[in-house]
């Protein structure tokens, strides 16, 4: 062995048993908890920018229309969806509890708590629903109503999206040995559910306070 | 055996092994890129004589705006992702990609946006005409009157494309940082998996954008939405900004593989290291992040603010810097090595001659007084066709020779593959030099007929482009006569450096028995350092077979 072998190995011996922890896991199988956890983070960040671009376009129409208003409308009512962004942000506060629950084994109390989120997800989504059918205009009144409903409408998908995946994570939860190969799908719903609820928070600026 | 690397029904089914779906991939995308030729063939007989006589005017429309979306979504994009597919996990030294069946879903969604795209042909009134940028208000025109139309399966098309390239970025990000082998640090990863990170990258922050305005654009046509429509106080330029943000980092998404696939190429028939690997792998990371900041470039001519054309000038022409410096990179590589001239160092070196002589006029575009004059001429379906297809067709195709016994197992024709080459570089520049001296005249583009002054050229260009059509059958017969009864590939016929070259041609299903301990840094030619420390160890002893 010449001496350049023997440098290059002693100066990679560190790098090797950094990179181990990575990579001792592909050993069997893929894609590990981490991996996915990983892999659903940089998901988001990308769906953040649909939601970024809604915003951005959202700022545009509104600083530069002719016309915002619809002809007859005076301004969104900020009560009703004050109340709901109030329950969609406590949801946040319950979902986190719940994961704790989990974390110490109770699941019973992590039954509870994601229930009761459960609860108000749903909720938030009647309380959408009947503010939109008392709603005196439409999505084909100019760029306003279109970018009203694109934006709560996308948002509300992903609500009903989350308020599913919990549903799903709550029956498999009865399941014997569901959490012998780690708490994914419960740690990825909730990481989900803080996503939408943070957008919901700049959506709820944007519109409804900044008229 | 089922499962066995010869078999080849596993690549008409649902395999989750990065290598099939790499291949399907290929294959598809291929297929795909001879049916955009077909267009640019009608393309091309149309443009033969001045007047519109082959085509009418609406199916010329259609012929340019499918031929566009097809080479890019359905030829570039997918093949792109079979070559990542294929070589980024025996790269970096993992067994798989880090989401096997995420990665066979996106993979087979390529097909069924691929058919919904081409059942716009059925449908009455036919394929959009907007052209693959699908600009409001021309897009939002539906003669027909019906819901389902053209250019509502055009945006449901790439609706679906973008669904299918995200699933396939997370996966690449994924399985880039945290399926490495052990010693396999991040300045040990070759270039070519440095470029499909900074790649994917864009895909991930500029893709939604697309996404966005697409959906907006959807919603327009189909329900009655204003957004674009300027009539109903719409803003059609917003369309713009949603398009351009992504697509012009998409055109880094399709040049930096390339840029990787050059990296790879040159040093091994060089036999010289890459010169400069640390600053030629960063660099595809800063281009990634300028990329962002350059879209309005394309929006010159749109009504945009002089202080706002100044600040993007500006960053157009700083994204020009780490791409020169992998140029520079690349000829000191080759400077003075002992080069072989395969059929794959050829493209390689066709490519990058190609890409240099795109980089010049793309400099004259980025300077607004050029582009205000030029802009919607036929100058610049010549630069971005010398990219498109002298850099990066060139490349893929450098990428395919090269890889091809890894692949399959056996070696190719050098006979069949220098004629295609030759084919293929002289029929590149017959076919869009001309462009150049059309686009100074003031030939404008997206047109059927045309001055007859502008002849002379187009009859040079059309006889390029046919003979473009030619050179893909040696190609074809070369891929298939060679995977058919080709010579048996060893595993290192190119005495090249990188993990994959360690395992057998082609490499078992999930690659490593072993995984590999990475001790060096790549491209050591010339050097005599091993790169893995157990090379006997990466595979069992006696094949199965
Ligand atoms: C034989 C090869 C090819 C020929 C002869 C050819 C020819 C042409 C011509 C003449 C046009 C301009 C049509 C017009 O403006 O009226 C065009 C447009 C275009 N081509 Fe190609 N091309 C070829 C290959 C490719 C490839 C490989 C790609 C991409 C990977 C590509 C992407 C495009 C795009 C994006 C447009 C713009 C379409 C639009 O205006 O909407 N082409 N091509
Ligand atoms: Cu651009």
């Amino acid at each position: 062995m010449n001496p350049t072998e023997t440098d290059l190995r002693d100066d990679a011996s560190p790098a090797i048993t950094e990179a181990h922890g990575d990579a001792h896991h592909a050993a069997h199988g893929h894609g590990s908890p981490g991996d996915q956890m990983f892999g659903f983070v940089i998901f988001l960040l990308s769906e953040s920018v649909i939601f970024f671009s809604f915003f951005a376009g959202y700022i545009v129409y509104k600083t530069t229309a002719q016309t915002w208003l619809p002809e007859g409308v005076l301004g969104l009512e900020v009560r009703e969806p004050a109340i709901n962004t109030v329950i969609l942000v406590s949801s946040s506060f319950t979902i986190y509890l719940a994961e704790r629950y989990l974390h110490i084994k109770q699941l019973w109390g992590f039954r509870a708590f994601w229930l009761l989120t459960i609860a108000m997800g749903s909720y938030f989504l009647y309380g959408q629903a009947i503010e939109w059918s008392h709603l005196a205009f439409g999505f084909t009144d100019g760029v306003f109503g279109g970018t009203f409903y694109l934006l709560t409408g996308f948002h509300g998908l992903h609500v009903f999206a989350g308020v599913l995946l919990q549903l799903i994570m709550l029956v498999r939860s009865f399941i014997p040995g569901n959490y012998d190969r780690g708490e994914f799908g419960v740690a990825s719903t909730s990481l989900f559910w803080h996503f939408v609820d943070v957008i919901w928070i700049i959506l709820f600026l944007l519109i409804y306070i900044w008229q | 055996m089922p499962g066995a690397p010869n078999d080849w029904q596993r690549f008409f089914s649902f395999s989750t092994d990065h290598k099939v779906i790499g291949i399907q991939y290929l294959v598809t995308s291929f297929f795909f890129f001879l049916v955009g030729g077909i267009f640019a063939m009608i393309i091309r007989g149309e443009l033969i004589t001045p007047e519109s006589d082959l085509v009418d005017r609406t199916v010329y429309n259609a012929m340019f705006t499918m031929h566009g979306t097809v080479m890019l979504f359905l030829w570039t994009f997918p093949c792109l992702l079979g070559l990542g597919n294929y070589l980024v996990p025996l790269m970096i030294g993992a067994r798989d990609m880090a989401f096997p069946r995420l990665n066979a879903i996106a993979f087979w969604m390529v097909p069924v946006f691929g058919t919904i795209l081409m059942a716009s042909f059925l449908v009455p009134g036919g394929p959009a005409q907007a052209g693959w940028w699908a600009y409001p208000p021309v897009s939002l025109q539906n003669p027909t009157g019906n819901l389902i139309n053209g250019q509502m399966l055009w945006l449901l098309a790439v609706a679906i494309s973008g669904v299918s390239s995200i699933m396939g970025a997370v996966n690449f990000v994924t399985t880039i940082a945290r399926m490495r082998a052990p010693g396999m640090t991040w300045f040990r990863m070759p270039v070519f998996v440095w470029t499909v990170l900074a790649a994917q990258i864009i895909q991930l922050f500029g893709l939604p954008a697309l996404t966005a305005g697409a959906v907006m654009l959807l919603l327009d046509l189909t329900v009655g939405t204003t957004f674009f429509d300027p009539a109903k106080g719409g803003d059609p330029v917003l369309f713009q900004h949603f398009f351009w943000f992504y697509s012009h980092p998409a055109v880094y998404v399709i040049i930096l593989p390339i840029f990787g696939i050059f990296s790879e190429v040159l040093p091994v028939y060089a036999r010289k290291p890459l010169f400069g690997y640390k600053v030629v792998a960063i660099s595809s990371l800063i281009i990634t992040g300028l990329s962002a900041i350059v879209w309005v470039h394309h929006m010159f001519a749109s009504g945009t603010p002089g202080w706002m054309r100044m600040v993007f000038m500006a960053t157009t022409m700083l994204i020009s810097v780490p791409t020169g410096i992998k140029v520079f990179a690349w000829v000191a590589t080759i400077w003075g090595g002992k080069l072989r001239l395969s059929t794959a160092m050829l493209f390689a070196l066709g490519g990058l001659v190609m890409f240099v002589f795109s980089g010049i006029t793309g400099i004259m575009l980025a300077a607004v007084p050029v582009d205000i004059h030029v802009n919607n001429t036929y100058f610049v379906v010549g630069h971005f066709h010398y990219v498109i297809y002298g850099a990066v067709v060139m490349g893929i195709y450098a990428a395919i020779y090269h890889w091809f016994p890894k692949m399959t197992g056996r070696m190719y024709s050098e006979g069949l593959g220098k004629l295609h080459f030759a084919l293929t570089f002289i029929g590149t520049n017959l076919n869009f030099f001309p462009m150049h001296p059309l686009g100074l005249q003031g030939m404008p583009r997206r047109v059927a007929s045309y001055d007859p002054e502008f002849t002379f050229w187009n009859v040079v260009a059309s006889l390029g482009a046919f003979l473009l059509g030619m050179s893909t059958l040696p190609f074809i017969l070369n891929m298939i006569g060679s995977w058919v009864q080709g010579e048996k590939a060893p595993k290192n016929p190119w005495r090249a450096i990188g993990l994959e070259w360690l395992l057998s041609s082609p490499p078992t299903v999930e690659n490593f028995e072993e995984l590999p301990i990475v001790v060096s840094e790549p491209y050591g030619y010339g050097k005599s350092d091993p790169l893995v420390s157990n090379p006997d160890e990466l595979e069992v002893a006696h094949e199965p077979n």
